[in-house]
């Protein structure tokens, strides 16, 4: 069968143009950035000749376009045509420190979506593992059932049941409590990547649990341990594989999510994903900040799965990083 | 050193004595079943198997909504010429920008604002139109040609115009306030009770406004100064939106906003609590024109559809619909007189106090850009953030550094 | 107690799941464009589905492209884990390494770094950078889902095959090609969910002639989601849950039966 290491060529192939160059290009992005240079390769900035509003220059000729500008510059030092040059920079690396706070407070709230991930999912998981297997099966449908509907929707439902108008505030109105805030708010979020993420948890745990013996919990029960002795000692180092693989399942798309920031948010409370989205599609284009933003993203989150891979090198050996 | 045109149109042109015009101009429309198009060769991509794509703001055409008289704009441009429309939406000027500098994208049509229009023609990011095709351009009324942001007027063609205001909802709103000021958006009553922009030109000029200053300011003091009132507004903003409006204020979610009079119009039909006022320091008009980008495909199939949007009975479905202020001439003149009281039309003394927004110069845009993505970036202060971020990772390191000793352990034993 | 207990948190937490749900399916049902005022039963929104072509074109690009880039992706992933098991170990861990690089990855870094891939290259947005692009983050799915099947084969398979007088190609229709067929069609089906559900990577690499069903709804769900597309999540739920309900019958029964058979036996 050795010849036929041959038929993962295409995927190879595949794989350095639509994974290794696009990856690269936004290093390039990330240490570049595009100016203005004229023939002799002065660096130039377009404003200086002052086509504004109609009263142009002609990039090719120098010509003037126009004829309602009020007052000449002097153009004279300026050699045609102009064109658009890419330079080497380090500015928007630097000047990604200065949003330095948006990646803490997208970590911060990561954070907390996972830990409250996994404190709901851990004894969830493990009653359905306990459950006979018909039953299983059909939780765990219930679990993934959610997922089929499109995530968008989902959380603008969200915003359905959280406005101070929304449903929840209704049905408390009913028995005389509220109005409460909850919907543009850091909490508002949270739930949001709870709701959103919470099966990543779920199946990996899951999946963990069912291969824990019930003799083992037994045994240990014989010999004499009590329920934390348990907990601690046979079920949690049993379970940590499917913790590091749920809490980078979650973790991961929780850091970078930009879409229900925005939505159950408001916009106040702004994410590394939204401010990546800004500079690529949104209010401030900047690609180049862009790309040095989504590497400083990727580097980190990089380095935080092989933290998580420290927990579990069993299930995934081959992987180095 | 720095060279800055100013052109700004006189204002009070835009005040547009649109009456004066005589109605010759407008043809017989007042069924729209027996309607004729006028006399354009409109057969001439039938069956090329053609399509156009139109990049425009959202509600910012007349859809099929179920109501009675409802008018499907696109529907009814394939039907004509046999042309598939394949139409998206943007937000804000800003983003449209964003979507075509960064390239890739194929459009055939967008209707950005006057001072877009500008910064693309500059940037070389704009088609000229071939106005041969668009006969129908005659109805654009003569103060809305040659504008600032196209002198020659070789890019664009008016679409609808309009001014920005507040809107308040009477329910939440103390009457003892005024609205109709800028200051009312940083009046500490109505804290998480205010909607604002979510786009950088829009919001700055308010808060320019506000202090008294241009909107199309270069004064980098200027701009950080409106900056810095933008950010200690930021606690008292619920949200920032743009679109997103229609579903909040309609709801009765917010008590202030500011916005465009035209969409006001929208949700004040939804929502009859809503009341919309133009503010005593003046405000921004605008004009959006449809322009053709660079690299359009169809350009004559794209000059056919704005040719499409300027035939009298579309325009007046779209003006209709959208509650935008047309350009139109004909389509003023069919306009009932309660319309044209309506606050889409404001009074003079509004319009004179109003600024148009001129695109401003490459380092003052780079400037409003990072100020703005400062603003948005800006988060509460959480002193819990460091201290917990550092016991996670530390508690993580010794875990994992305790888990590898016990497993060299067992190894060794 | 400790069974009601735990029988209530179930009960919270899938309340928790099926709330928003809950709130897509009733309002397909409220004759009020509103979402928070009840003004009625009707169906209209169901109706008005059939007509409506903007949800209706989206929904077959959606449907499209998903099927196009699940089934390119898991010819060219089964074909990889075939080439990847067969592989050195040197080159096959710096392979999987790359494998795991879009599912590891923020969504939004591979979204932007396929943008600008597309944009470096001049290529147009559309059909094609969507497909693309799906099948990018698709084949790693199908890499995964296939090479453990290949790890629990027994090596031996192949060469049996052959020694029976089957040529390679035969070899591994006849001989791998089954054993490794369950984690061929999981991981055609995973790739087939994610390109249907996938929104971000869309976000960035779509055209004006490719909307999907996730980019239209993106674009309602900044003003208002119109209801026929509640309409439409409650029918594709109603589905999803038909099918998943079969399958799971349809599971317990086999069961039963494979039971009865060898029951006695063991």
């Amino acid at each position: 069968m050795k010849q036929t290491s041959k038929a993962a060529v295409p995927y190879i192939i595949w794989m350095s143009v639509f994974i290794v160059i696009p990856l690269f290009l936004i290093g390039v992005f990330a240490f570049t950035t595009t100016v203005t240079v004229d023939a002799a390769g002065n660096i130039i900035d377009p404003e200086t000749l002052g086509y504004m509003d109609g009263a142009g220059i002609d990039r090719e000729t120098g010509e003037l376009t126009a004829d309602e500008s009020e007052e000449e510059t002097d153009i004279s030092w300026v050699t045609f045509p102009l064109t658009e040059k890419t330079i080497f920079t380090l500015d928007n690396i630097f000047a990604v420190s200065d949003y330095l706070p948006v990646l803490f407070l997208s970590i911060w709230l990561a954070l907390i979506a996972t830990a409250i991930c996994l404190i709901i999912s851990y004894p969830l998981s493990y009653m359905i593992s306990r459950m006979n297997f018909q039953r299983q099966n059909i939780m765990l449908m219930l679990v993934m059932l959610p997922m089929w509907m499109n995530f968008l929707l989902r959380t603008y439902a969200w915003m359905t049941l959280l406005e101070r108008n929304g449903w929840i505030n209704k049905l408390l109105a009913l028995i005389g409590l509220g109005p409460f805030e909850m919907i543009n708010s850091q909490g508002a979020v949270v739930l949001g990547m709870v709701y959103n993420y919470l099966p990543f948890m779920i199946l990996p745990l899951y999946s963990i649990m069912t291969k824990i013996d019930e003799r083992t919990i037994e045994s240990a029960q014989d010999l004499g341990a009590g329920a934390l002795a348990v907990f601690g000692r046979v079920i949690l180092p049993l379970s940590m594989p499917g913790i590091a693989s749920g809490i980078t399942m979650v973790f991961v798309p929780a850091v970078s999510t930009f879409i229900i920031s925005r939505m159950l948010g408001g916009g106040t409370n702004m994410l590394i994903g939204d401010l990546i989205d800004l500079q690529f599609l949104g209010n401030a284009y900047n690609p180049n900040l862009g790309a040095a933003m989504s590497l400083v993203l990727m580097i980190f989150v990089l380095l935080c799965m092989s933290l998580t891979n420290q927990l579990d090198n069993e299930e995934m050996e081959s992987v180095l990083l | 050193m720095k060279k800055y045109i100013k052109i700004i149109k006189p204002l009070i042109a835009l005040s547009l004595t649109l009456m004066m015009f005589s109605p010759v101009c407008a043809p017989a429309a007042a069924s729209y079943e027996s309607y004729e198009y006028s006399d354009y060769d409109w057969d001439r991509f039938r069956g090329k198997n053609m399509s156009v794509n139109v990049y425009n703001w959202g509600e910012y055409i007349s859809v099929d909504d179920g109501e009675e008289d409802a008018f499907d704009t696109n529907k009814a441009f394939t039907e004509l010429t046999g042309i598939r429309v394949n139409y998206s939406n943007f937000a804000s000027n800003e983003e449209m920008y964003a979507k075509l500098k960064s390239g890739g994208s194929s459009y055939d049509i967008i209707i950005p604002s006057d001072y877009m229009i500008a910064r693309m023609a500059n940037e070389n990011m704009l088609e000229k139109i071939n106005f041969s095709n668009v006969p129908n351009f005659s109805y654009i009324a003569e103060n809305f040609r040659n504008n600032a942001f196209d002198v020659t007027n070789e890019y664009s063609v008016p679409y609808m115009w309009g001014i920005m205001g507040i809107i308040y909802n009477k329910t939440l709103f103390d009457e003892s306030d005024n609205p109709a000021t800028w200051d009312i958006l940083w009046n500490e009553k109505y804290a998480k009770d205010i909607l604002m922009f979510s786009n950088s030109r829009d919001s700055f000029a308010i808060s320019l406004f506000r202090l008294g200053y241009s909107v199309n300011t270069t004064d980098e003091n200027e701009l950080r100064e409106a900056a810095a009132e933008l950010s200690k507004q930021k606690l008292l903003i619920q949200a920032y939106v743009m679109d997103e409006i229609f579903d909040k204020m309609g709801g009765g979610e917010a008590a202030l906003a500011p916005y465009y009079a035209g969409d006001a119009i929208t949700m004040m039909e939804d929502n009859p609590d809503l009341e919309f006022v133009v503010p005593e320091e003046g405000t921004n008009v605008f004009i959006d024109a449809m322009c053709i980008p660079k690299g359009a495909k169809n350009k004559e199939a794209a000059e056919m559809y704005i040719n499409f949007l300027c035939e009298t009975r579309v325009a007046l479905k779209n003006c209709e619909y959208i509650g935008y202020s047309t350009p139109h001439i004909a389509v003023y003149e069919l306009l009932d007189d309660e319309t044209k009281e309506s606050i889409s039309y404001p009074s003079e003394e509004a319009l004179s106090k109003a600024q148009e927004y001129i695109t401003l110069p490459s380092d003052t845009t780079r400037l409003l850009d990072s100020l703005w993505t400062e603003l948005m970036s800006q988060t509460g202060k959480n002193p819990w953030l460091s201290p917990v971020l550092i016991v996670v990772s530390v508690t993580l390191i010794i875990f994992i550094n305790v888990r590898r000793y016990r497993k060299k352990k067992t190894r060794e034993l | 107690m400790k069974k009601i207990t735990s029988r209530f948190y179930l009960a919270l937490i899938f309340l928790f799941l099926y709330a928003p749900i809950a709130v897509l399916i009733v309002n397909s049902f409220n004759a009020s464009k509103s979402r928070t005022v009840w003004t009625g039963f009707t169906l209209d929104w169901y109706r008005k589905l059939l007509t409506n072509e903007t949800i209706i074109n989206s929904l077959g690009n959606t449907l499209l492209v998903a099927a196009v880039a699940s089934t390119v992706a898991t010819l060219i992933g089964t074909a990889a884990a075939i080439g990847i098991y067969n592989m050195k170990k040197i080159p096959r861990s710096i392979v999987l390494n790359i494998t795991y690089l879009p599912i590891l990855n923020p969504e939004i870094v591979t979204g932007v770094s396929l943008m600008l891939l597309f944009v470096a290259v001049k290529m147009e947005f559309g059909f094609t950078t969507l497909i693309l692009s799906h099948i990018t983050f698709c084949v790693p799915y199908v890499i995964l889902n296939v090479l453990p099947k290949l790890r629990q084969m027994n090596r031996n398979l192949y060469d049996a095959a052959m020694d029976l007088g089957c040529n390679p190609t035969s070899a591994f229709f006849k001989a791998v090609l089954p054993e490794i067929m369950p984690g061929i069609v999981t991981g055609f089906l995973m790739a087939l969910t994610y390109s249907i559900d996938d929104f971000i990577i869309s976000y960035f690499t779509y055209g004006a002639t490719s909307q999907t069903l996730s980019i239209t709804i993106f674009s309602m769900t900044r003003r208002k989601v119109s209801p026929e597309v509640n309409a439409l999540s409650a029918i594709i739920f109603a589905v999803v849950l038909a099918i998943l309900l079969v399958m799971n019958l349809r599971d317990a029964k086999l069961r039963k039966n494979t039971r009865r058979v060898s029951g006695e036996r063991i």
